[in-house]
């Protein structure tokens, strides 16, 4: 469980709420509302104040690295470091059957990531992160650039890891009709205010 | 040892060929002429003034002057570093992180020279010293300069890459690794460039100034491999302190990028 109490960082007041194991709660709120800045905050790549725990351990007594292995993030625009796919993966091959489930080509893993189009990257950033097996994952308009297949594709793996695994999960959306289908709670943020309704 | 004297006359000779230069630049309106001028006299009062302080700073061979000369040597190289970027380390870094490598690595080259090759006698002798010193100083702020200038250029254009790799749980000396390989890479560039070229494509002007003033061939080309490596060993040095110290400092102890400590 994630227990998140008072977490402000410039530009977002203090923020309090709870993630059981295996939810999923959709953060809603207009653009440039502060919902990409909570992500980063959780994810402690902004400085931030308040406290966050995650299965009884302190984010702040353990060091960075181990919390954003527990704790990963995909942003709305993923980054890059190497020239082709499979070099952002521990092991691309055994994730071949998810990759084919989300409708990515095969062979992709070889192509350069310049030459990709944004929905392949989208969930290629997406591949990355649940590889690495996160306790939460905070996922910042994951299938904005997705068709409805793909979509509906993603978002039911997600449900099916979060079954199986107990991950958490965390997801701004813009679109009205994604949040009912993925999440039973919401969180809106408004000029950097947090707060709670039904999704 | 012999060489030709230059008087007066011999050097307003020359000078007539900076007066050309600013005539064509008239001529084709290039606009130079009174920036050529400016900087050519500037360049004559300058070498005066070094001139007249290096001989009076020979003459007395002092420990303590020696070291003032050569502190405020480092202090005007680490503005001109501080000066080369284009976004600048906030607060004390902009100006102490250069400066503080090129001391570092400058000084324990130039100490080593004078210490294990040259050997003069006192060791600090301002005549080896000093030459030898801003000659390294030279080549190590050029390299101090362009490996922090390329590291804060790449951390600012690939953050987003940067933090994709702290955010999957990469630590951040691994998520820097690349920008401070192509940092050092940049940095050591001209060293490997002028060592490469050197002999073939220039004769060094320190070389070439050993020769006009009588120094065997032989002999001006030993001085000069010594002062091409020590001027390669102070480039590396300084470059790796200072490239690290600013990835370092362009991230924290909780591993994430810190733009805001760019200006």
């Amino acid at each position: 469980m994630l227990v998140v109490e008072a977490l402000s960082r410039p530009n977002l007041f203090p923020a309090s709420f709870t993630l059981e194991d295996g939810e999923c709660v959709v953060v809603r709120g207009p653009s440039g509302a502060g919902k990409s800045l909570l992500l980063r905050a959780l994810a402690d790549l902004d400085p931030s104040e308040g406290r966050v725990v995650l299965d009884g351990a302190e984010r702040d007594a353990m060091p960075a690295p181990r919390w954003r292995s527990l704790v990963g993030y995909v942003p709305a625009e993923p980054g890059w470091w190497a020239e082709t796919a499979r070099e952002h993966f521990l092991d691309w091959d055994s994730l071949a059957p998810l990759a084919r489930r989300l409708n990515l080509r095969d062979g992709i893993g070889d192509d350069p990531v310049a030459r990709l189009s944004t929905g392949e990257r989208q969930r290629l950033a997406l591949l990355r992160a649940l590889e690495r097996r996160p306790r939460v994952l905070l996922l910042d308009e994951p299938t904005s650039a997705l068709d409805p297949d793909s979509t509906h594709q993603a978002e039911a793996i997600l449900a099916e890891w979060r079954a199986e695994t107990g991950m958490a999960v965390l997801w701004v959306s813009h679109d009205p009709t994604q949040a009912p289908r993925v999440a039973t709670r919401a969180l809106i943020v408004e000029r950097g205010s947090v707060r709670e309704e039904r999704a | 040892m012999s060489y030709i004297r230059l008087d007066l006359f011999d050097i307003l000779i020359a000078g007539v060929l900076v007066l050309m230069n600013g005539a064509l630049s008239v001529a084709l309106g290039l606009g130079i002429a009174r920036k050529m001028l400016v900087a050519a006299i500037r360049m004559v009062v300058q070498l005066l003034l070094v001139g007249m302080v290096l001989t009076w700073l020979f003459a007395t061979v002092s420990p303590w002057l020696t070291m003032a000369i050569a502190f405020a040597m480092v202090l005007f190289a680490g503005r001109e570093i501080m000066a080369r970027q284009d976004r600048r380390l906030t607060g004390w870094w902009g100006y102490g992180l250069g400066t503080g490598c090129m001391f570092l690595a400058a000084g324990v080259v130039t100490v080593f020279g004078l210490t294990t090759q040259l050997r003069p006698d006192p060791w600090y002798d301002p005549r080896y010293a000093i030459p030898l010193l801003g000659m390294v100083l030279g080549n190590t702020m050029t390299g101090i300069a362009l490996g922090l200038n390329t590291l804060s250029g790449a951390v600012r254009l690939r953050r987003s890459a940067i933090e994709a790799r702290l955010a999957l749980g990469d630590d951040r000396r691994q998520a820097m690794a690349p920008l401070v390989r192509q940092a050092l890479s940049t940095a050591m560039t001209p060293v490997v460039n002028s060592m490469a070229a050197t002999g073939l494509v220039s004769l060094p002007g320190m070389m070439t100034g050993q020769i006009l003033g009588g120094v065997e061939p032989v002999e001006a080309v030993k001085y000069q491999i010594l002062v091409m490596f020590l001027i390669a060993g102070g480039s590396g040095l300084g470059a790796v302190v200072a490239v690290l110290g600013g990835a370092r400092r362009l991230t924290d102890g909780r591993h994430r990028v810190r733009l805001d400590r760019l200006e």
